[in-house]
């Protein structure tokens, strides 16, 4: 499939290099271009320079043949923002993001945005790990 | 009204002492410890300190008994949120955004903000408007029907100088609503006015055609 993501940190070049070993076709896009040095050498996706907020970016990423969209820059509105353009302005079938604040995760939940909130698995995770 | 204020920059700032004058009750939300202090010292305690994307905050400020909600910080994203979160949760019936990136008006609409206000275009009418050779200038948008108020130079050189208005073919839904001569008074166009070398004439147009109008006017 089809894939862009927005934010090339450490979680976003993760999953680019995952899913391109998986043979996906992978764009990622960082508005900063020191960021794509987190990608591994071997990474056969594409790396896109740019404002992933920008219509024009997102169309030379290839959202509109894109089959996924997930954005995972640090900025929660960021991610909210580009995850809504994605779903509502260019219809990308599977559409996911990261939003750390879990109150604002429930609210974009019940607005159709399938978000995940690293801050409340985390902390699930940690509390499994102390009690087990 | 009960009116809150997202960002306490200038424009926050501004709004906040306008809208004071005005009567009505303002609440402005600010993330930075010096701002809120400034408006404070100034205004009296109507400024909250906080993040207005946050649930939390607006709820503490009472948001739900709000009229209006204004987002005017400096970042288009959090402006959107802001207003989305005032709107989804907490039912705020007319929400406003600021915008920088023009390109986002469109965005914004079908996301379901009420207004937005972009500074950027703002600005760039303003000084289209006094650049002489500027073809076409937009003077009004009236927004809930789509209808765009426009002003048209016919350039002396243009093939429409000398025609009656019957016989220009205009896009469809297009009005002529005024024509100011360079010399005399304006004057409401009927299908036998003549266009003029240098007469401004206004026209009710909409986004689609009004390269189409412009066109037609000018003879290009």
């Amino acid at each position: 499939m089809k894939v862009v993501i927005m934010g090339c940190g450490r979680v976003g070049a993760q999953l680019a290099a995952l899913l391109d070993a998986d043979g996906h076709s992978v764009t990622v896009m960082d508005n900063d271009s020191y960021s794509f040095r987190r990608l591994p050498a071997d990474f056969g996706g594409t790396a896109l320079l740019g404002n992933g907020l920008d219509q024009e970016i997102l169309k030379r990423a290839g959202i509109e043949k894109a089959d996924v969209f997930v954005a995972v820059t640090q900025g929660d509105n960021r991610n909210v923002m580009a995850a809504q353009i994605a779903k509502h302005i260019f219809n990308v079938p599977k559409v996911t993001c990261r939003i750390y604040d879990p109150l604002r995760r429930d609210l974009y939940q019940t607005l159709g945005i399938d978000g995940i909130s690293p801050t409340t698995v985390f902390a699930q995770m940690l509390k499994e790990k102390l009690e087990s | 009204m009960y009116i809150i204020i997202v960002g306490g920059g200038r424009i926050g700032y501004y709004l906040a002492k306008a809208l004071l004058d005005e009567g009505h009750e303002v609440l402005v939300v600010e993330k930075k410890a010096n701002v809120c202090e400034t408006i404070t010292e100034e205004m009296g305690s109507i400024c909250a300190r906080g993040d207005g994307c946050e649930a939390s905050t607006l709820a503490e400020i009472g948001t739900s008994r709000a009229d209006m909600f204004i987002a005017v910080t400096g970042d288009d994203e959090d402006n959107l949120i802001a207003c989305q979160v005032a709107k989804h949760k907490f039912n705020v019936p007319r929400t406003i955004a600021r915008i920088r990136n023009p390109a986002n008006e469109n965005i914004f609409k079908k996301l379901g903000i009420d207004v937005t206000v972009s500074g950027t275009n703002i600005i760039l009418e303003h000084i289209e408007e006094e650049v002489p050779t500027h073809p076409l200038t937009h003077l009004l948008t009236i927004r809930d029907k789509g209808l765009e108020v426009v002003e048209v130079k016919i350039p002396p050189e243009s093939t429409t100088v000398g025609k009656p208005i019957k016989e220009l073919s205009l896009p469809k839904d297009n009005r002529l609503a005024l024509i100011c001569p360079k010399e005399g008074n304006p004057r409401i166009p009927k299908a036998n006015t003549t266009l003029q070398a240098e007469d401004r004439v206004i026209a009710v147009t909409s986004p689609e055609s009004e390269e189409a109008l412009r066109a037609t006017l000018r003879g290009d």
